[in-house]
């Protein structure tokens, strides 16, 4: 920072010096909260980590009377959840950033993308209440419908129709990340310079192509904004737990009851006897942990990426953003 | 787009090797593409907004049914018991989001001005390990603060449930400060170290006040965000059936009691989880909505 | 700007109004955690305890009885609550003594949804044990049919539900299921978690009770308060003598007439009484021998003497079987032995 001349330079230092130390240290703080949950999780997990070491995250038994701990089926649940979340969200998601950012007329913009920002914020408690009472019967006729018309016999389709399993799950979670990825594909979107929508329409493109080209363009920012949202899916708890039912098994039906990581844990963890269950658990919060933090380094650099890449070329053609 | 795009006819079709006519196929083809697609995003939107539509009219209509004074005035009655209400809850909830604010806004504001104000290699680490944090599962946090809180203090307290909401909230306050102090131009410091005064006052009265409509924003979402948080106060808060005694002991939470009602067998419990849950959307969404209106910061041109 | 700094203030301002009025009040707070079996009667208790004794506040959270255990052992709570006994091995790694303070005995009914079929199902225990080994998936099997042939059971899966948290009411229906099924007992045995054939896992009795009431073609198994409180049907258990004997106050204590050892730790599954009901249990509260804090220490003798003695009579109003003389004696013994420093808390 520049020093003024004419003042003293020693006692602005002094207190400029403090101040940076009083900042640093709140920086510091914010690492030792890292570290402390980090250190926390892998005391408590160490005798599981030790005992199974890497086995733990293939093998599918899960049974605290003979103390067999495999984490397979929470792995499996919650990624194929939050994979019927993404397939259901994207789409959606993008769609609802392109309708923002190049069709809806100004007036609208706001309202809608502010409706769209309150699925963000309700909670996740509340979702689930929904997910039991509103959503699960509806699923559940859905269910019995497809089962009507013989697809049964097709593994993603087979099983009794409980209305509570991996499908209701997985819309739920779709519900709660489509903000998500709206948000943040807009904000990509709105990165891309309008020449480039300009040059395109310039040669004759309809709106939806000219779309494309805006879509090609934020494309590794898209990428980004639905890593964003599988992380998190991921992590998901009170929501998942209340719709999924709870058993770990791995089905290839959608109608299946199944169980995610993070819903273990807040079904078992006050509840586990055994210090290994508790391990165990604990190693599956870690497991957790381990992927968040690859999905969110991974989504900033996207991020990142196309940011950069859009500042570098507008400042390269001497244009503001807007 | 213009309405007639083959108004100019002098287009060299021969040398394209297309009729006139195939031309205008193609033409009306990639027109029909364009009106279907932007349907669907049409189609889309509705899509998204259905569930929130049903969400909010279902727990608008379920909830106001048990809305009444005792509602907020009155302790939970025991199972299967008419009557009582979920005032314990609702103070609760206010105590934890009080105790987290204490802890949670300080610290995140101060790591967030220390991320906007250095540059330093420490300054990427803390912000990386902020991102991070932000992506954790927040039932992780609060298997966390079971072994480093409630184990070591022997009970379950509302100071651990309160930890465990300010270790959530304080990623989010800490990024959102930083790009908030970030937007405020650099002239207005410049002008301020100008006049003489010295750069950690500058930084405090001068950028970090231009700044603080965005910061307080920030907070206020990053409340209304662990406001309704279940999974860190399953093992931390716990819940009380009572008024809570002190900060020492086990409070009740809206969210958990939402929960618990939510899952169990009776239906009167049923209409105080739809209850519970109006006012608690309710809280959630005008501070959102106050956040929004009130808060936006000069410089942000969003 | 001015309204958000308002309302903070008056957010905060709120919450501390609230804080000292509430613990204004020199009241004891005892906490404990565990089973949800007994949790209708407990949160009648403990309501009505806040009459008895004013500066006592009783706040028991229903989490199962996994937690009650664990919470007692791990020393986060005041008192647990189980209706599983610990292990030997358990009781070694405890800190201090714990001991097992009986409070009442409860049955365990097998509810189901099923349109147009009432309370009475008869089910035999190879069948039950079928059911939850997932062998029989459907409502009209063969041995269904065969066990009830005046019903009309429909062409539906079974949606089988179980608990998904470390619970009691769990052990104590394994341990039945170990009884009576060799199969059973070889392929997934008993305790307060264990690894599930099949099985929707819902959280707490209520959970499953809740659930239950919510899938058509359900089935589950929850302490019999939860099913006469929310009017759910149940079924007919074969016995031991070969009766099939529907839950009730007068089984459920016919099933506690057997012999209790000293530690009070005991199963009464699969009774041999031709009338008793084959799933059935203790549920006991689990506190430390020697009390830390002799304020609380004796707040806690004097609300266990006090559910021993006055609290007994509520039980029948929501089912549950009140302890039988010997085992009240045995228990009276046991609060006695309670300490702080060596001084027993209780004065009588």
């Amino acid at each position: 920072m520049n020093q003024p001349l004419h003042h003293p330079t020693r006692v602005v230092n002094r207190g400029d010096r403090l101040f940076r130390g009083i900042l640093r240290l709140f920086g510091l703080v914010v690492l030792a909260i890292a570290l402390l949950i980090l250190v926390e999780l892998w005391e408590v997990a160490r005798p599981s980590v030790e005992r199974f070491g890497l086995r733990f995250l293939i093998e599918t038994q899960w049974d605290p009377v003979r103390e067999q701990f495999g984490a397979l089926p929470f792995v499996y649940g919650t990624l194929v959840s939050s994979l019927i979340a993404i397939l259901l969200a994207v789409p959606l998601g993008l769609g609802v950033a392109f309708f923002l950012s190049e069709m809806a007329p100004r007036w609208l913009r706001e309202p809608v993308s502010f409706l769209v920002e309150l699925l963000a914020a309700i909670p996740s408690v509340v979702y689930g209440l929904w997910g039991l009472f509103v959503l699960v019967p509806i699923i559940r006729s859905l269910e019995l419908a497809i089962l009507r018309t013989g697809l049964s016999r097709v593994p993603l389709f087979s099983g009794a129709p409980y209305g509570i399993g991996m499908l209701s799950a997985g819309v739920v979670l779709a519900i709660m990340i489509v903000p998500t990825v709206a948000a943040v594909s807009r904000e990509v979107f709105r990165a891309v310079p309008d020449s480039q929508r300009e040059a395109a329409l310039a040669l004759g493109a309809t709106r939806w192509e000219a779309m494309k080209v805006v879509f090609d363009y934020g494309r590794p920012g898209i990428v980004g904004a639905v890593v964003l949202a599988w992380g998190r899916a991921l992590g998901e708890t009170m929501a998942v737990n209340m719709v999924i039912g709870n058993q770990p098994i791995i089905s290839a039906s959608l109608f299946s009851p199944a169980h995610t990581m993070a819903s273990v844990i807040a079904s078992e963890f006050n509840e586990a006897v055994e210090p290994m269950h508790v391990a165990a658990l604990a190693e599956i919060g870690l497991a957790l942990l381990g992927l968040t933090l690859l999905l969110s380094a991974l989504a900033r650099l996207l991020v990142l990426r196309v940011e950069r890449r859009s500042r570098g070329r507008q400042a390269a053609q001497g244009v503001t953003s807007p | 787009m213009s309405q007639e795009p083959l108004a100019a006819t002098h287009l060299p079709l021969s040398r394209w090797g297309i009729s006139r006519r195939q031309l205008e196929g193609r033409i009306r083809r990639r027109r029909w593409a364009d009106r279907i697609i932007r349907g669907l995003m049409v189609a889309s939107v509705v899509v998204v907004l259905i569930p929130l539509f049903s969400l909010l009219i279902y727990v608008g209509r379920s909830g106001i049914q048990g809305l009444d004074l005792a509602f907020f005035t009155q302790l939970p009655k025991p199972v299967g018991m008419p009557g009582g209400g979920m005032a314990n809850a609702i103070v609760g909830s206010l105590i934890l989001v009080g105790l987290a604010a204490a802890i949670g806004v300080p610290v995140g504001v101060m790591a967030g001005v220390f991320l906007a104000r250095s540059t330093s290699r420490l300054a990427d680490g803390v912000r990386f390990v902020a991102q991070v944090l932000n992506g954790v599962p927040s039932i992780v946090v609060g298997l966390a603060v079971y072994g480093l809180m409630v184990v070591p203090m022997q009970t379950y307290s509302a100071w651990a449930g309160g930890v465990a909401l300010a270790l959530i909230m304080i990623p989010l306050v800490t990024l959102n400060t930083e790009e908030m102090v970030r937007l405020v131009p650099r002239d207005l410091n410049e002008a301020a170290l100008a006049l003489g005064v010295p750069a950690w006052l500058a930084t405090l009265r001068v950028v970090v006040r231009t700044a603080l409509p965005g910061i307080l924003t920030g907070i206020m979402l990053a409340l209304a965000r662990v406001a309704g948080e279940t999974a860190p106060l399953l093992f931390t808060a716990l819940n009380n059936a009572f008024w809570h005694q002190g900060l020492s002991n086990p409070i009740a939470s809206l969210p958990v009691t939402i929960y618990n009602y939510a899952i169990s067998p009776y239906p009167e419990w049923h209409q105080k989880a739809w209850t519970g849950a109006l006012v608690l959307v309710a809280m959630v969404l005008i501070t959102n909505v106050l956040a929004r209106f009130f808060g936006r910061s000069r410089y942000d041109r969003r | 700007m001015k309204v958000l700094r308002w309302m903070a203030g008056m957010v905060l301002a709120a919450a501390l109004a609230w804080t000292p009025l509430a613990v204004s009040a020199q009241t004891i707070q005892l906490n404990g955690a565990g089973a949800t079996f007994p949790y209708p009667l407990y949160s009648l208790w403990f309501e009505v305890y806040r009459s008895v004794s004013p500066d006592v506040q009783v706040n028991y959270q229903a989490i199962g009885s996994g937690g009650g255990i664990r919470q007692v052992l791990a020393g986060t709570v005041d008192f647990g609550g189980t209706d599983a006994p610990l292990s030997d091995e358990q009781l070694a790694s405890a800190s201090v003594p714990i001991l097992h303070i009986p409070t009442v005995i409860g049955s365990i009914a097998v509810v189901y949804n099923l349109p147009g079929v009432g309370t009475g199902l008869k089910l035999t225990p190879e069948v039950l044990s079928a059911i939850y080994l997932g062998e029989i998936t459907q409502w009209d099997d063969a041995r269904l049919k065969a066990l009830n042939p005046d019903l009309r059971l429909p062409s539906l899966p079974i949606a089988v539900v179980r608990r998904s948290d470390g619970s009691g009411t769990t052990n104590i229906f394994t341990t039945y299921l170990s009884a009576v099924s060799p199969q059973w007992a070889e392929r997934v045995g008993s305790g307060t978690s264990v690894s599930w054939p099949v099985g929707l896992g819902g959280q707490g009795n209520a959970g499953v009770a809740g659930l239950v009431r919510q899938i058509p073609g359900a089935i589950g198994y929850v302490e019999i308060a939860y099913a006469l409180q929310n009017q759910m049907t149940y079924a007919a258990l074969q016995n031991q003598a070969g009766n099939f004997v529907l839950p009730s106050l007068e089984a459920t204590s016919l099933a506690a007439n057997a012999p209790v050892p000293e530690d009070l730790r005991v199963s009464i599954v699969n009774t041999p009484d031709p009338h008793g009901y084959p799933i059935a249990g203790f549920t006991w509260l689990l506190v430390a021998q020697e009390q830390p804090d002799p304020v609380k220490g004796k707040a806690l003798v004097e609300m266990l003497w006090w559910a021993l003695h006055e609290g007994q009579a509520l039980a029948p109003e929501l089912d549950y079987a009140p302890l039988p003389p010997n085992v009240v004696a045995l228990a009276e013994a046991m609060i006695a032995s309670i300490t702080h420093q060596g001084q027993p808390l209780l004065e009588r």
